[in-house]
């Protein structure tokens, strides 16, 4: 047994180094109210902008706020936000892809023409266009790219389920006498599913970066609220004196960002799934 | 009352456009009557592209065809309440030429061949998996073979498990699509013969859709030919088939290969002859006009 696992140790290295440090991450987030060693929103000037220390770890900002327990405290806004954004994108992109797939004909046309002219206008555009509507928020910006990215989850859905729909099992199940309902639960979602898992994890990392750039604009989320683009957005006045509190942040995104990517990568290119 | 009847049945394929142009049609089938009886088997050959497959769909009610009627017992499966629209459909079943796309490779084979089981017989688990082993153990696999997946499974035995999958339901008409063409010589006789031995013992009818003249005669009660969509022929022996003066009849006839090669070699000669001599045929046309 000890041997098998070190053999699949070995020939997924990235797999096995990049979903740890992910499994690690959201345990972060998770347990950050655990973890963190000073609540992240007191204000305490007279210990502001300090360098670490052994109450404040990685130092404090300029409103002498504890930086570690705002990155613990961020890591859940950012992740836990991306994987509700990653979550209702992927649901809705399932049900209409599926539908216009296998449905065919006018359905799939209004569909695909919706999606198409969500497509036409740029991502930033809509959520700025929400924001303008609504005010900023969380809320709008998560509403947003929502809005924007179930069309790609829809469209690829779409394209497997027509090819999945030629299928001769599929005739084979209809013959049998199963309805399009059965169709769907026994075929067609279990064939579609192990290649949405592969293509939401590139997508995550896309969600944790808009979501964080949103944040950096000062759209998203609002202070006192800790949250890594925020964080970074917050701390640029300070880049020449106190660069850390750009720095640590902007290491976090960069860290899940390039962890979710390259283990995207290596699950795309374990199980052979095109990408869009 | 004959079990199916293909009453002038014409289909098309129609390429539809989203903003008008002109509607492509593609005929498939022109016209084609025939009628299987119960307890028997209506081979259908014919080369590629004729239209073989399609005949098949639209016998199995996948396909509804532009014009024409296909009536199984009498009932018009196109048009049928959804009542009786059930009862056809389970009584219709199909075995493809690509064992493999024909079954979920998610699925074991327990599960692939109570598919039609659960939609119409509300078995408990126990009487189900007895009845899927049954199955199995009728077309010549076993219980070991229950929970494995497709691909642990040969091109026959494949077939045999598509085969259990049909015959599940006890149909009365199972459409063979080229079933057998993609097996080897050897298995390609088992599976005929466990398709005749099923024939007599679950008094099943089969429309038999093949390019393989050879293997159509050894389990048909009749032949028809199908050429460009059209039913050319029905013959109701060998002799029929091989005394017949159609042209299409007879480039099918020649393409069987003779046992021996070396009378192979005669034969192409002869065809070749047969080729030339239609060339100067035609030559001759020309210079007269």
């Amino acid at each position: 047994m000890t041997a098998r696992i070190r053999s699949i140790l070995k020939s997924q290295k990235v797999i096995v180094i990049c979903s740890s440090i992910l499994c690690v991450l959201f345990l972060m987030a998770l347990f950050a109210p655990w973890l963190a060693p000073n609540d992240p929103v007191v204000v305490n000037l007279a210990h502001k902008l300090q360098k670490p220390s052994l109450i404040y770890p990685f130092g404090t900002d300029h409103l002498g706020r504890c930086t570690l327990s705002r990155i613990l405290y961020g890591a859940r806004i950012s992740l836990g936000f991306a994987m509700l954004i990653f979550v209702s994108a992927l649901s809705i992109g399932l049900i209409i892809g599926i539908i216009a797939g296998y449905i065919g004909g006018w359905v799939d046309q209004l569909l695909m023409r919706l999606g198409d002219g969500l497509m036409a206008i740029p991502s930033l555009l809509f959520v700025l266009g929400f924001v303008g509507i609504w005010g900023a928020g969380l809320k709008q910006v998560v509403l947003g790219l929502i809005v924007v990215q179930w069309v790609y989850y829809a469209r690829v859905i779409r394209g497997m389920v027509l090819s999945l729909k030629e299928q001769n099992y599929i005739t084979a199940a209809k013959i049998s006498g199963s309805s399009t309902w059965t169709i769907m639960k026994k075929h067609i979602i279990p064939n579609v599913l192990p290649s949405l898992a592969v293509m939401g994890t590139l997508e995550m990392g896309w969600a944790i970066m808009n979501l964080s750039s949103m944040s950096f604009l000062g759209l998203g989320v609002q202070p006192p609220t800790p949250e890594w683009g925020a964080m970074i957005h917050e701390g640029k006045s300070y880049i020449r004196t106190n660069p850390a509190l750009m720095i640590y942040p902007g290491l976090m995104i960069m860290l899940v960002v390039v962890s979710f990517n390259l283990l995207g990568e290596a699950l795309s290119e374990r199980f052979e799934v095109k990408r869009r | 009352m004959s079990l199916l009847q293909a009453k002038q049945v014409s289909f098309s394929y129609n390429s539809k456009k989203l903003f008008k142009g002109n509607d492509q049609t593609n005929k498939i089938l022109n016209e084609i009557s025939f009628t299987i009886e119960e307890g028997s088997c209506l081979g259908l050959i014919g080369t590629s592209g004729a239209g073989k497959s399609t005949l098949g769909k639209v016998v199995l009610g996948i396909q509804r065809p532009q014009q024409g009627q296909v009536l199984f017992q009498g009932h018009d499966i196109f048009h049928a309440n959804k009542a009786t629209k059930q009862q056809i459909r389970r009584n219709l079943q199909v075995v493809f030429q690509d064992s493999f796309s024909a079954v979920n490779p998610r699925m074991t084979a327990e599960r692939i061949i109570s598919e039609p089981l659960e939609n119409y017989e509300k078995l408990t688990v126990g009487e189900q998996r007895k009845k899927v082993i049954e199955l199995l153990e009728r077309v010549g696999l076993n219980k070991k073979d229950l929970n494995k997946y497709p691909h642990q499974f040969s091109g026959g035995q494949l077939q045999r498990i598509n085969i259990a999958r049909a015959i599940a339901l006890k149909p009365k008409l199972i459409v063979l699509d080229e079933s057998v063409s993609s097996l080897d010589m050897v298995t390609q006789s088992l599976i005929l013969e466990l398709l005749s031995e099923l024939k007599d013992d679950y008094g099943l009818s089969y429309l038999f859709i093949t390019h393989d003249i050879k293997a159509a005669f050894s389990i048909s009660d009749q032949i028809g030919v199908l050429e460009k969509g059209e039913l050319i022929e029905l013959y109701d022996s060998k002799d029929q088939f091989f005394s017949s003066k159609h042209p299409v009849v007879k480039r099918l006839r020649d393409s069987i290969l003779a046992e021996h090669p070396r009378f192979r070699t005669l034969q192409r000669q002869t065809l070749v002859k047969k080729q030339i001599s239609l060339g100067e045929e035609h030559l001759k046309d020309e210079r007269k006009r």
